[in-house]
C-alpha cells in the first residue's frame, strides 16, 4: 500500500496496533470522508482497540457508548439531574426566592447530565466516539442513532437544538448477534476484522511484549493459531494470545514443550469454557505445541 | 442484439465506469445505493487510482456492507475492472446488462416464480452469449447440472405457507424482557420520570408515570433438511421457510444435506429472479445424502454463536435419517441447548400411521427436544400453532 492509507497504517503500528491493509484503508477513508466506520468480527480480534488507538493517535478524548438491550435516550444522550432540580426548588421555596427566574435556572446547563452522545458533539476537539456492540441495542435505538450520525445535532426541548462544535470520528462495532439495518450499513464505511494471520499476530505480539524471546513468540503464535483450528466453543482472540504470552513469560517458560503441567496451567488464559478445557487435554496441547515448535 | 446499451465496456470517463461498476454490484446482489457512486468516486479520489490493489481496498470499504458481501467483493471487482471471468464470446463491443430491478419483466416473472422460466436474459440465450456483461461466468454455467428449486415452489404454496408461517411466528413470538420501558398501564411506577415531571409542579408528584416489562419477540431459526429422503417434502418446507422469512425480519433460515448453507439473504432478496438463482446455486448437493450431526456441528460452531440466544426457537425440519454416528446428533443438540434456546423438531414421517422414531439419529435427538411433531403437509404445519404457542 502507498499514500495516506499506508501512512495511517504506519502511524497505527507506531501506536502499537497492527492493522491489516483492509482495516487501514477503511479507517483512512472513514476519516477522510467523515463517515462512521462499522467494524464487524468475532469477539477479541481488536475492534474496540482500534478506537482506543485512534484516540491516542489524534490525542483526542475517547468517548464510549456501550450498547445493551433496552438502552434508551436518557442513557445515551442526556438527562436532567432531577434530584438537584428538586433540591433547588425546595431551597428556593424556603428562602422565598421562587419566581420566574427559577425555572430558567433549573433547566440550565448546570442541571444537565451529559451522556456519551451529547458529550461527543460538545467537545472542543473532535473526539473519537466508540459505539460498542451496536447489535445489542434495540432497532429503535439504531434508528435514532442514524439520525444523530447524519446531522450531529441533538434537540433538548428545554434548551433548544445543540449543534456539534466538533464532528466526532465515529466507530461502531458489532459482533453480528443480529442483522443491522441496511440504512445503517449504507451510511457507514465497512470492514470485517478477521483473526490475524500468523505473521500479523507475531507482529502484534512483538509490539505488545517487546521483551519476549523471538523463538518463544513464534511458538506461542503457532500454538494459538493451531488451537483456533480445533473444534472449540469459544475461539481465543488476540487479547487472549497476549494474556497467554504474559502468562507463559511470567511463569518463566522458555519453551512450550518443556513442561506439560505449566502449559496446561497457562491454558486458562486461552480456554474459557469447561467444555473447551475438556477438549484440549495435556496430550493435545503437547501435540499442538510440538507442531508449533 | 437486443438489450439496451447503457454503458459501453470501455466508457470514457471514470464517473461512467464507476456508475457501471455500481450497476454491476447491484446486479450481483450488493446493496449499492444511488449515492454509492458519489461516495465511491470520493473514495477513489483519495487513493492512487492506478493501483488496482488500493482501489479494490478503498471500494471494498465503501461498497460492502456485510461479511458475505466483503467476501464476494474481490471477485466482483476483478470481474469488472480487470475483465476476469466475464463472458466475452462476442467480438463486438460488450454491453452491460440493464439493471433488472423493478422492470416490467421482473413484475411478470414475480408471478411466474416457480414455473421454471425465471432466469432468461432478455433476448434469449444467444444474447447472453454475445453481451460482455460483468456477471461471473461461473454463476451461469455451473448451475445447469444442479437440481432446480424453482420447480419446487408454486405461487399457491407460497401464499399458503406464508400465512401458516406468519401465524406460527406469532404463536411462538413473545417472551418477557428483563428490562423496563414506559407504558401507560404498566405495573410499576417509573420513579425517575415521575420525579422529573414533579419538578414542573413544584416537587409534588401529581402525574404518575408507569413502566412495564414489554413482550419481546423470539427469534426463529429454521434448519431444513433437503437430503434425498426429504425431497418429496422440500416443496412444502421451502415455501414454509420463505413464508417465515417474509413474515418476520428476525427469522433466520438454513438448508442442510451434507453441508449447511444459510439461505436467509437469498430468501429475503427483493429480486425474485436473483433469489431463485441464489437458492439454486446453494442447493448444490440437494437430494443427496444427509449429515444431520455434521450440519448441526457446523451450525453450532459458526452461526449459532452469533444468532442463537435464550430468546431463540430453533426449528429442525428433518426425518432423522442420518449417515453420521447417532451419538453426534444428541451431543450437538445438547450443545445447542446450552445456549438457552428451545428446540422444535418437525418430522414429516411422524404423520404416518404406526411410525415410531426408531431411526437411531432420531432416538438420540428425542431427549433434547422441547417439542416433536408431525409436519408432512401444510395443514399439519398449521395445526402446530397452538402447540408451539405453549412452549
Amino acid at each position: 500500500m502507498t499514500g495516506g492509507a499506508a501512512a495511517l497504517q504506519a502511524q497505527l503500528s507506531g501506536a502499537g496496533y497492527v492493522a491489516s491493509d483492509e482495516l487501514a484503508m477503511a479507517l483512512y477513508l472513514a476519516l477522510e470522508l467523515e463517515r462512521p466506520l462499522l467494524l464487524e468480527g468475532a469477539a477479541g480480534v481488536g475492534k474496540t482497540e482500534v478506537a482506543k488507538v485512534l484516540a491516542a493517535l489524534k490525542s483526542a478524548p475517547l468517548i464510549r457508548l456501550q450498547c445493551y438491550e433496552g438502552l434508551d435516550a436518557s442513557h445515551a444522550i442526556y438527562e436532567w439531574n432531577y434530584q438537584r432540580q428538586l433540591l433547588a426548588i425546595r431551597a428556593a421555596g424556603e428562602s422565598g426566592a421562587a419566581g420566574p427566574g427559577l425555572e430558567a435556572r433549573i433547566f440550565s446547563e448546570d442541571y444537565l447530565l451529559e451522556r456519551p452522545l451529547l458529550q461527543a458533539i460538545r467537545q472542543a476537539v473532535p473526539p473519537v466516539l466508540l459505539i460498542d456492540e451496536i447489535d445489542r441495542a434495540d432497532e429503535e435505538f439504531e434508528a435514532y442513532l442514524l439520525e444523530i450520525l447524519s446531522d450531529f445535532t441533538i434537540s433538548i426541548p428545554e434548551l433548544g437544538t445543540i449543534h456539534a462544535t466538533a464532528r466526532p470520528h465515529v466507530i461502531l462495532t458489532s459482533n453480528g448477534t443480529r442483522d443491522l439495518s441496511d440504512a445503517l450499513r449504507r451510511r457507514c464505511i465497512y470492514a470485517y476484522v478477521e483473526y490475524p494471520d500468523p505473521a500479523t499476530e507475531l507482529a502484534i505480539l512483538e509490539k505488545r511484549h517487546p521483551g519476549l524471546e523471538p523463538r518463544l513468540a513464534a511458538q506461542i503464535v503457532g500454538f494459538v493459531q493451531a488451537l483456533r483450528r480445533e473444534d472449540l466453543d469459544k475461539v481465543p482472540g488476540v487479547a487472549e494470545t497476549l494474556d497467554f504470552a504474559a502468562a507463559v513469560s511470567g511463569l518463566g517458560v522458555a519453551d512450550l514443550t518443556d513442561d506439560p503441567g505449566t502449559l496446561q496451567a497457562a491454558l486458562v488464559t486461552l480456554l474459557k469454557t469447561q467444555a473447551d478445557r475438556a477438549r484440549v487435554p495435556s496430550e493435545v496441547a503437547q501435540r499442538l505445541a510440538g507442531r508449533a515448535a | 442484439m437486443s438489450g439496451v446499451t447503457r454503458f459501453p465496456a470501455r466508457a470514457t470517463g471514470p464517473a461512467e465506469r464507476m456508475a457501471g461498476f455500481m450497476a454491476h454490484l447491484r446486479l450481483n446482489g450488493l446493496a449499492a445505493g444511488v449515492d454509492g457512486t458519489a461516495t465511491a468516486l470520493a473514495a477513489a479520489a483519495r487513493v492512487d487510482p492506478t493501483d488496482p490493489g488500493q482501489l479494490r481496498l478503498a471500494l471494498k470499504a465503501v461498497c460492502a456492507g456485510t461479511r458475505d458481501e466483503a467476501d464476494r467483493f474481490d471477485d466482483l471487482f476483478a470481474a469488472w475492472w480487470l475483465n476476469r471471468g466475464r463472458e466475452r464470446a462476442g467480438a463486438g463491443p460488450g454491453k452491460t446488462a440493464e439493471p433488472r430491478r423493478r422492470s416490467p419483466f421482473v413484475t411478470e416473472a414475480l408471478s411466474a416464480l416457480g414455473r421454471g422460466q425465471a432466469d432468461r436474459p432478455e433476448g434469449g440465450e444467444g444474447a447472453a452469449d454475445q453481451s460482455g456483461e460483468g456477471r461471473l461466468v461461473g454463476a451461469r454455467v455451473a448451475r445447469l447440472d444442479r437440481t432446480d428449486l424453482r420447480d419446487l415452489v408454486s405461487p399457491e404454496d407460497i401464499a399458503e405457507a406464508e400465512a401458516t408461517a406468519r401465524r406460527i411466528a406469532q404463536a411462538i413470538r413473545d417472551r418477557r424482557a428483563r428490562r423496563f420501558r414506559a407504558d401507560r398501564r404498566g405495573a410499576r411506577v417509573d420513579l425517575r420520570r415521575t420525579l422529573r415531571a414533579s419538578v414542573a409542579t413544584g416537587g409534588e408528584p401529581l402525574r404518575l408515570f408507569r413502566r412495564t416489562r414489554p413482550d419481546r419477540p423470539a427469534n426463529i431459526v429454521a434448519l431444513c433438511d433437503v437430503s434425498g429422503s426429504m425431497t418429496v417434502y422440500a416443496r412444502v418446507f421451502l415455501s414454509f421457510l420463505k413464508g417465515l422469512i417474509g413474515a418476520d425480519f428476525r427469522a433466520d433460515a438454513y438448508l442442510f444435506h451434507t453441508r449447511l448453507v444459510r439461505i436467509t439473504d437469498a430468501l429475503r432478496d427483493p429480486d425474485p429472479l436473483r433469489a431463485v438463482n441464489r437458492l439454486s446455486l446453494m442447493a448444490q448437493g440437494f437430494g443427496g445424502g444427509t449429515r444431520i450431526g455434521g450440519a448441526l456441528a457446523a451450525f453450532n460452531r459458526g452461526h449459532a454463536k452469533a444468532r442463537v440466544n435464550g430468546r431463540s426457537v430453533v426449528i429442525v425440519l428433518s426425518d432423522g435419517y442420518d449417515t453420521d454416528p447417532p451419538g453426534m446428533i444428541g451431543a450437538e443438540l445438547a450443545r445447542l441447548r446450552k445456549r438457552g434456546c428451545r428446540i422444535v423438531w418437525l418430522n414429516p414421517l411422524l404423520g404416518w400411521r404406526d411410525y415410531a422414531p426408531v431411526a437411531r439419529g432420531m432416538a438420540a435427538a428425542l431427549p433434547h427436544l422441547d417439542h416433536f411433531a408431525a409436519a408432512n403437509t401444510l395443514a399439519a404445519l398449521a395445526a402446530l400453532e397452538p402447540e408451539l404457542a405453549r412452549l
